[in-house]
């Protein structure tokens, strides 16, 4: 491939009510085959997609949370959530589902996927990618 | 008539249940449902208008939402009841009026 594009995918919805959660992650995956520099931001009500214990059992929809866990099986292991939105409703890291992935430059050692950085911080990230898909 | 105010927005994206409550009079109950079980979280920014309304409205919660989105009872403001699907029929049941708030 003659040139790599960075993408960032904004998620700014909770899951469930609306269908724009489980589309991005569609749309992450299917992207992720071609090798491309993705990384996923979560904030605004986005950051509820990352939540643990999420059991859908009970209103008849698709859990479609253990997939996150799937990112860095396929090298989307840059994921941002941001502070303030946490902090605004209440959450803090140890409210999210952990995800990892394998760093092939260092022995395939697991490594923690998700950073939380500021607004400050996602703004830059923002302001450096190439192509911004938000949802 | 006594009247059930549903919300189905999270109240951190949407003025839904800021306006169910400010139009909500003594008597009438508030339920929330799908992203409105957000507004039912303690520690959040929205929580104080919940626990300050608690006075003359009654609240409850949806407790499979909450399930779907992962929010432990534990995490609920005091004195927000979580009711099942027989729940929703019952409060609908002895409300006059149920207005959605969208």
């Amino acid at each position: 491939m003659s040139e790599t594009k960075k993408f960032l995918y904004v998620n700014r919805k909770a899951p469930y009510g609306t269908i724009y959660a489980l589309e991005s992650l569609e749309v992450v995956l299917i992207g992720a085959a071609f090798e491309q520099d993705v990384a996923l931001a979560f904030l605004d009500d986005g950051v509820y997609q990352l939540t643990k214990g999420q059991a859908t059992d009970e209103v008849g929809m698709k859990n479609f949370s253990p997939t996150y866990r799937a990112l860095g099986d396929y090298d989307v292991n840059k994921i941002y959530v941001e502070q303030e939105s946490l902090d605004a409703r209440g959450l803090s890291l140890d409210d999210l589902q952990a995800l990892t992935y394998e760093d092939e430059d260092d022995d395939y050692a697991e490594k923690d996927s998700i950073k939380v950085v500021s607004a400050a911080e996602l703004a830059k990230i923002m302001e450096q990618s190439d192509v911004i898909l938000s949802f | 008539m006594s009247q059930l105010h549903t919300v189905n927005k999270s109240p951190l994206d949407r003025n839904a249940l800021e306006s169910a409550i400010r139009h909500a009079t003594k008597g009438n109950a508030v339920l929330m449902i799908e992203d409105g079980v957000y507004g039912a979280m303690k520690g959040t920014q929205k929580s104080a208008m919940v626990s300050d309304a608690m006075g003359d409205i009654s609240f409850y919660v949806m407790g499979p939402d909450l399930k779907a989105r992962g929010i432990d009872e534990g995490r609920i403001i005091d004195g927000v009841k979580v009711v099942d699907y027989s729940g929703f029929v019952t409060l609908v049941a002895e409300h006059g009026i149920t207005q959605s708030w969208l």
